[in-house]
This record gives structure tokens, C-alpha cells and sequence, in this order.
């Protein structure tokens, strides 16, 4: 019994481990090749359009219904001592250093990711993955060079603009729906916001724009099994990015700041 | 010439080629039959790169496969053109688009000579005037046909077909055998064909090889395979079932 516990545990963080390997081979493969000729730019702002582009409209909704509960809750909260005109500076912080970072890239990853790896799986399955082989295209510097880097690229910037809608939704609830000075909001908001904590929510946005595109990229460039497969690992890919989303913002904060 | 010598390949415990030798002529077409399962297509895959084996030597001339870095195996494969089981084309791309995709990638052409050899290439296998149709408005038989032009774009010197004619029906299977000889007497290729249709196989092999237990148990011409004394040849060609071999 207990031999079998301690098999089943090893062999889980045996397969984790090599995962994380292949994952991180993968990714510096892609490095490699984003450097050697062609640079396929079409390609790579075909990506940016459909990572960033695309997902602008649920980036948005999340940004502004996060503002506003997020300023609705913490009034009621800050109300029972009198700390109302706390809430600009509350809402802002927690936009920029934790929710706007987290909750854009969960809504990218499970919009991007998931097609990101369906993409990629059907093209294995269907073996259009070894035909760009065969026609002398490197598959990884055709299809994942240009999506982890429009991932790198547009996630931080969606993550701007969740936030800053974030902040206007909060503002609409706390001055305009609860009566808050508005004045005082925006005080509150300038004093207790510092450059650090935009930094932070950067780096963090950084990394996870790799995060869910890499992640995407190799589970569908590995799927096997069919259309199952490719169903699997559209899953994976999703869990696998936003477990490792919400995990690793944790790290980095307690690491970096 | 393709040369193999002694290859070898597993997939986790299960040996699917085995010290497994075989010489294919330039300039002729090699049938490679064999039951399905049997590792056809994973042989295939060897000769073009896309699979290494776990021991044993690729020749193409006078090079050799697991010897080359990434980007000579590159240059090697621009001599090549495959068509897959089931065509693999781009459904993202029209079939215009899919043809042309090597042209772009791999010579400085004009646009108007690239869609003029998109038009030949898809005139030579029966297809004028769909360049605009997506891979997902055709039947079987004519996502084969594209893939085929698709193969022929760049004018390879070898040509590899993955079961050209599964899942097609008699008539089609003879059209894409007749495109087949059309085209490998045409640029004079080295075809090697998969196939476990023997009256395919026939009609268009120079050369038979057959596939069985990871080993080619018989190379020669078809008249010497009906001549084969090989109970397992016989067998297969004749659609028998031996209780003891199998």
C-alpha cells in the first residue's frame, strides 16, 4: 500500500518534471528560431490580432464589471469605520498589482489558449504539422515563434487597458452611483498607486502572455489520439495555464516585491 | 537512390521496424506494401526525416540523414514532395493559397507567376478554376488532387505518397493512380508509394517491396511478386488469412 503511494507519487513528479522540461525546451527552440531568417511578420501580426485584438471586447467587460464590484464591495466594507474615502486608492491598487494581471490573462488563456492549442492539435492530427515539415518550414518557428510572442506582446497591453476600465468602472460606482467626493477618490488613488506597483502588474502580465501562449502552443504541437486528443488537450492547456497563472502570481509577488 | 540500412525503430516496448534494409532506384516508382498497423507509414516518415530511428542509416544519395544539422535536412527536403493520407492541407488557407504556399516560401516569384503556376499545377491533376474553394468545400478524392499539386509545386526529384488511394472509390483510385504514372513519367521522380490495394499496386509499381514483422521479405518486379513463392507474399496479395502466420 504504501509502496504503491510512494510509486504513484514519483511517477507523477517524475512526468511533471520532464513536462516542465519539454515545455521549457520548447520555448527555447523558439527563441532560436525568432532570430534566423525568414521573419514572417504578416504572420506574427496575425497572431497579435487574434490574441489581442480579439479578445479587447471580454478584456474590457471583465476590466469594468471587476471596477465595480470591487469599489461597491469595499465601500460597504470600509463604511463600518468610516474609511470610504479609502476606496479610489483600494480599487486602483488591487487593479494594477493583482486582478487586472490575473483576471486578463485567465480570460485570454481561456479564450486564446484554448484556440491556440485546438489550433495546433488539429493541425497535428491531421498531419499539417509534418507537411510544413516537409515542405522545409520549421513548424516551431511558423506556428509558435509568432504566437508566444503576440502573447509577450498584446496580454500586457490588454492588461492597460483592463485595468484602466477597471479604474473608470470603480470611479462610476464609487463617485457617481455612492456619492464619494470625487476629489478625494482621485487623491486617494494618485497617493497610494506608485510606479512598483505597475511595474508589478507588468511583469506579472509578461509573464503570463508567455505563460498561456507557450502552454497552448505545446500542448496542441504534441496532441496525439485523434479528435479526443485534440479535445484533451485543449483542457490541459487551459488548466495547465491557469493553475500555473494563479500559482506563479503568488511567487512572483512574494519573490520580486 | 534512397538506401536503408539496418533500421531500426521502436515506440516504447513495441519494435515496429527491425534491422530493416531496402534500396529504392531513382527515377522509378517503389511500392511498399504491407498490412495495415504494419509501420508503412512510420517507414515513410524515416525517408523524409520526420521520424529518426533508434539505430541504422537514411541515405539519400550520397548523404545521410542522422548525420545532417537541421538545416542541411532542410535543404535535403526541398527535393522532396509527400502526399499525406488524408492530403493535410492547410484548412486555414483556400486551395489556391495551398498550392502556392511552397512557391512563396521557397522561391522570389512575381505574383503573377506564382498563381500561373498554381493554375498549371492544378490543370495537371484535373482541378482548373477552384484556386478560391477552402480544403473543406472538397470531396476525398479531390483534397487528394490538390495535395498532389501541392506536392508537385516545387518540382521535387522525389515524391512520397502515404496510401494515395484509401477510403477512395474504384474510380477515383484509378483517376489518382493514372496521375501518379502521369506524373512520375512526366518529371521522371522517384516515387515511393504506400499501398495495401493490390490492384493499384500493380498498375503502377516498377518496383514492389513488401513490409512484414519491421522487415522487407521481398523486393522485386511485380510480375516476380505473382511469381513468389513466399507463402506471406502470396497470402497478402491474394487476401488469404493464415491462422499460423498471423
Amino acid at each position: 500500500m504504501i509502496n504503491r503511494l510512494f510509486f504513484l507519487l514519483g511517477s507523477r513528479a517524475l512526468s511533471f518534471v520532464s513536462e516542465l522540461g519539454k515545455i521549457l525546451l520548447l520555448f527555447i527552440r523558439s527563441v532560436v528560431w525568432t532570430f534566423i531568417p525568414p521573419f514572417r511578420l504578416r504572420n506574427f501580426i496575425k497572431q497579435m490580432e487574434f490574441v489581442g485584438v480579439n479578445s479587447l471586447f471580454v478584456v474590457v467587460l471583465t476590466g469594468m464589471f471587476t471596477g465595480m464590484v470591487l469599489a461597491l464591495q469595499s465601500y460597504y466594507g470600509f463604511k463600518t469605520f468610516g474609511g470610504e474615502s479609502l476606496m479610489g486608492g483600494i480599487v486602483a491598487l488591487s487593479l494594477t498589482r493583482e486582478l487586472g494581471p490575473v483576471l486578463t490573462a485567465l480570460m485570454v488563456n481561456a479564450r486564446a489558449g484554448s484556440a491556440i492549442a485546438a489550433e495546433l492539435g488539429t493541425m497535428r492530427v491531421t498531419e499539417q504539422i509534418d507537411a510544413l515539415e516537409v515542405m522545409a518550414i520549421n513548424s516551431v518557428q511558423f506556428l509558435v515563434v509568432p504566437r508566444i510572442w503576440a502573447g509577450v506582446l498584446m496580454v500586457p497591453l490588454l492588461t492597460a487597458i483592463n485595468i484602466f476600465i477597471g479604474i473608470i468602472g470603480g470611479y462610476l460606482v464609487g463617485v457617481v452611483l455612492l456619492g464619494i467626493n470625487s476629489g478625494v477618490y482621485i487623491t486617494k488613488m494618485t497617493n497610494m498607486v506608485v510606479t512598483s506597483d505597475l511595474v508589478q502588474g507588468m511583469v506579472k502580465s509578461v509573464f503570463f502572455g508567455l505563460v498561456l501562449t507557450l502552454v497552448g502552443c505545446y500542448k496542441g504541437y504534441n496532441t496525439s489520439g485523434g479528435a479526443e486528443g485534440v479535445g484533451r488537450a485543449t483542457t490541459e492547456a487551459v488548466v495547465v495555464s491557469s493553475v500555473t497563472i494563479l500559482i506563479s502570481t503568488y511567487v512572483i509577488t512574494s519573490l520580486l516585491f | 537512390m534512397i538506401r536503408l540500412v539496418n533500421l531500426n525503430k521502436s515506440f516504447k516496448s513495441q519494435r515496429v521496424l527491425k534491422d530493416l534494409n531496402l534500396t529504392i532506384p531513382s527515377g522509378k516508382t517503389t511500392v511498399i506494401i504491407g498490412r495495415s498497423g504494419g509501420g508503412k507509414s512510420v517507414l515513410l516518415k524515416h525517408i523524409i526525416g520526420l521520424i529518426r530511428p533508434n539505430s541504422g542509416e537514411i541515405w539519400i544519395d550520397d548523404e545521410e540523414l542522422n548525420q545532417l544539422r537541421e538545416r542541411d535536412l532542410y535543404r535535403i527536403r526541398k527535393r522532396f514532395g509527400m502526399l499525406f493520407q488524408e492530403g493535410a492541407l492547410f484548412d486555414s488557407m483556400s486551395v489556391g493559397e495551398n498550392v502556392a504556399f511552397p512557391l512563396r516560401e521557397h522561391q522570389d516569384l512575381k505574383q503573377s507567376q506564382i498563381s500561373e503556376k498554381v493554375a498549371e499545377k492544378l490543370a495537371l491533376v484535373g482541378l482548373t478554376g477552384i484556386e478560391e474553394k477552402m480544403p473543406s468545400e472538397l470531396s476525398g478524392g479531390m483534397r487528394k488532387r490538390v495535395a498532389l499539386a501541392r506536392a508537385i509545386a516545387l518540382e521535387p526529384d522525389i515524391l512520397l505518397f502515404d496510401e494515395p488511394t484509401t477510403g477512395l472509390d474504384p474510380i477515383m483510385t484509378a483517376s489518382i493512380d493514372h496521375l501518379i504514372m502521369e506524373t512520375q513519367k512526366r518529371f521522371q521522380m522517384t516515387c515511393v508509394v504506400i499501398s495495401h490495394d493490390i490492384q493499384s499496386v500493380f498498375r503502377i509499381a516498377h518496383n514492389i517491396a513488401m513490409l512484414y514483422d519491421g522487415k522487407i521479405i521481398e523486393e522485386g518486379t511485380p510480375e516476380d511478386f505473382r511469381r513468389s513463392a513466399n507463402i506471406v507474399v502470396q497470402d497478402f496479395l491474394q487476401g488469404r488469412v493464415n491462422e499460423q502466420a498471423h
